[in-house]
């Protein structure tokens, strides 16, 4: 049992890095400061420790290991790149803009390090189906992709509401020969697939394994979760060393749960002259009150197993959260950011959809990469960050940061395409609706075929 | 457990085993239909047999509940149920009653309100203490402090699939009652009650717990005498809040007067 530390206690924390004694790398939780812990039914504890055991085990094991190395490198395609953008950076102040690549690994974003990590862990506890939340899609996707790589049950849950948002990736899993299910409770988003994910857990324990996400939730799911995205910021770490010689001047990422903010900044928390940039879904903006922004705006609770920054009304009810971007549509935040927020080793910082969408675009046009909404909310911070620490700078190519592309945007195509009103009002793309000519898919096919059957049988 | 606080929870499952037979525990959520109606049906359930009461906090976010709680916690909050009229009902039903009432609720609502000032105000308001499906030992320091300072009773849970270690611990954090989860799963009506319901309780009886009050899918009397054998208590959910939900306060009074009839235990 450990309780909330007094808030000096952080300022000593926050001191004692900055004076070099502490490392902030591989916290082990449960606990990051007076956050993460297990709010979590006692009927789920033994599965908790079942992971946790497993999870610890195998990291310690070579065997396992070298298993997720090779799968990173031969499936995933790791290591990903770390490409300069030489173009979009003279929009951030002339500073060096580099982005790290987990659009290009295999399913198009970073989730896929997390579910092959996991997938192996359920393997080596027996468990022969697995269940995951989605909001945009991208994780269901992943788990999906993994369970059918080893040969896993998989069912995901999905909020109705993004279920609508992203039909697109419900039938990829579907393909991929995972059941979806959509959630109509509550908000019908994010929050809501993981309440209905924790009831499948809690009912099917004995054969399931939840693979959680996100860097939240009970322990051990933050910090395991972590550990198998940490590849992102040891690879992005040696390659801008190798590129530029030195470490950057700052790192970026976006935060929802912030799976892929902590899978990079980890290998940076370390280095004192390394600035970390955490970006929240700012929606219509913080002062609307339709946001995302929990560490911005929220106050810590408990939701999904863990104590963090939360947004709430004043009954402790969660508020639903808004932003455009499914995988950011998150109330709360997983427990080590809020605890790295508070000792002021990471500062987070809200962008709206707007500034997000700009960046979006901006992206596509001068570097030719189509990124995600999630992502595009890093580019966003990214272009304040280097107008920021380049001002009053003779040369401001000195300055460099690396920002996390976290995933590719083709999902978020028809999204954009309204945002950008590329829409008629029947929601076809404009100019798309022109041909006079008949429209050739599997049903007029079939159509055809039958006339004809008919023509062949009176001959 | 502490032995110098008086359980209201303890006194009222004994009271019912000095009868000879286990004490029957209503729950349904306050706010549902309306504050009121959760008076009104509280003091039914305390008239047609009830001998503990458990009053639900409606939450965003009731990942214990299945969808009959769920729809009826929703469409509390919906028509604006705020967290402190839960006092409201638990004064409501000891003024009229002497049946001992608990606070069912998730975690955060009490710690937004302040463990100690949500404490201060049950105790006021005269309940006995809290179940909390979502807070284990582990996390309750500040609780146990609170829950000693005002005299309230610890339910924490256990499940089927606790060890040998955490049903001890558990036990030793209770007071009042252990409440046994009698299968791995969520609210809601089922068929039968799992035959794991009755291990669990002989295990924790066997941890040193001397009360131990079973729920999660016991819904008509039949469930109640099978489980009333072994158990000190059982716990009746969604069956009622099925039963406001129907047929109002007198379906809620007519369902408690049948379940409360399975309660005595047979001669051997």
């Amino acid at each position: 049992m450990v309780d909330a530390p007094a808030a000096n206690s952080e300022e000593n924390a926050a001191d004692a890095f900055l004076q070099g004694g502490v490392s902030l790398r591989n916290a082990p939780g449960p606990y990051f400061g007076r956050y993460g812990g297990r709010w979590m039914p006692e009927s789920l504890i033994a599965a908790l420790d079942e992971v946790q055991h497993t999870f610890e085990k195998a990291k310690a094991d070579p065997e396992f290991l070298a298993q997720l190395n090779d799968l990173n490198k031969n499936y995933s395609g790791r290591p990903s790149l770390l490409t300069e953008a030489k173009r979009f950076s003279e929009h951030a102040g002339g500073a060096r803009i580099f982005l790290k690549r987990e659009d290009l690994n295999h399913t198009g974003s970073h989730k896929i390090n997390n579910v092959l990590g996991q997938a192996l862990l359920a393997k080596r506890m027996g468990k022969t189906r697995v269940i995951a939340e989605t909001g945009a899609g991208q994780h269901g996707v992943a788990s999906a992709t993994a369970a059918a790589l080893l040969g896993l049950e998989c069912v995901v849950y999905m909020g109705a509401e993004d279920c609508r948002r992203q039909a697109l990736n419900v039938a990829r899993m579907q393909l991929l020969g995972a059941t979806v299910v959509p959630v109509t409770n509550g908000s019908q988003t994010l929050k809501d697939a993981i309440n209905d994910a924790l009831r499948d857990w809690v009912s099917n324990v004995e054969n399931t394994h939840y693979l959680l996400g996100t860097a939240a939730g009970a322990h051990p799911f933050p910090a395991m979760v972590r550990f198998f995205h940490e590849v992102i910021g040891v690879e992005a770490r040696a390659q801008i060393l190798e590129q530029t010689g030195k470490l950057p001047d700052a790192v970026c990422a976006c935060i929802g749960g912030g799976s892929n903010a902590i899978g990079i900044f980890h290998s940076f928390l370390d280095d004192a002259s390394v600035k970390i940039y955490g970006f929240e879904a700012g929606g219509d903006g913080v002062d609307t009150g339709r946001h995302a922004a929990a560490i911005t705006l929220g106050r810590p609770g408990v939701l999904h197993g863990a104590r963090s920054y939360l947004m709430q009304d004043e009954d402790g009810q969660t508020i639903e959260s808004h932003s455009i971007s499914a995988g950011l549509d998150y109330p709360s935040v997983g427990p080590e950011h809020s605890y790295l927020a508070d000792i002021g080793r990471v500062t987070y910082e809200p962008i709206t959809d707007t500034e997000a969408m700009d960046a979006f675009r901006l992206l596509c046009r001068t570097e030719g990469i189509l990124p995600a909404i999630e992502s595009s909310h890093a580019l966003a911070g990214a272009i304040k960050v280097g107008q920021r620490l380049t001002e009053g700078k003779a040369d401001p190519s000195e300055v460099t940061i690396i920002v996390n592309l976290s995933g590719r945007g083709d999902k978020d195509v028809e999204t954009a395409a309204a945002w950008f009103d590329m829409l008629d009002e029947e929601g076809n793309v404009k100019g798309t609706t022109l041909s006079t000519r008949k429209p050739k898919g599997p049903a007029e096919r079939a159509a055809e075929a039958g006339a004809a059957d008919v023509k062949e049988d009176q001959n | 457990m502490t032995e110098q606080i008086t359980s209201k929870s303890a006194a009222a499952i004994d009271r019912a085993k000095a009868e000879g037979r286990a004490a029957l525990i209503g729950y349904l959520p306050a706010g549902y239909p309306s504050v009121q109606a959760s008076i009104d049906a509280g003091i039914a359930m305390a008239r047609n047999g009830a001998d503990l009461i458990e009053i639900g906090i409606p939450y965003s976010d009731p990942v214990m509940d299945g969808p009959v709680i769920q729809a009826a916690t929703t469409e509390a909050i919906a028509s604006g149920f705020r967290v402190a009229s839960v006092f409201d009902v638990v004064a409501g039903i000891t003024a009229a009653t002497d049946v001992a009432v608990l606070v069912m609720t998730y975690w955060n609502p009490v710690m937004r309100m302040g463990v100690d000032e949500f404490s201060r105000r049950l105790a006021e308001a005269g309940g006995a203490g809290l179940i909390t499906p979502d807070l284990i030992p582990d996390e309750a320091s500040e609780w146990f402090a609170a829950s000693d300072k005002y005299g309230l009773d610890r339910v924490f849970l256990v499940a089927p699939s606790s060890t040998p270690e955490r049903l001890a611990m558990t036990v030793k954090a209770s007071r009042g009652f252990v409440y046994a989860v009698s299968i791995m799963g969520v609210t809601g009506t089922r068929q039968s009650v799992s035959s794991s319901a009755e291990k669990v309780v002989a295990n924790t009886h066997a941890a040193g717990a001397e009360r131990v009050c079973v729920g999660l899918g016991v819904s008509n009397a039949d469930h109640v005498r099978e489980i009333a054998a072994y158990a000190d208590g059982v716990i009746v959910g969604t069956a009622l809040v099925a039963a406001i939900r129907d047929g109002g306060v007198d379906a809620v009074g007519q369902l408690t007067k049948n379940l409360s009839a399975g309660l005595t235990r047979e001669e051997a």
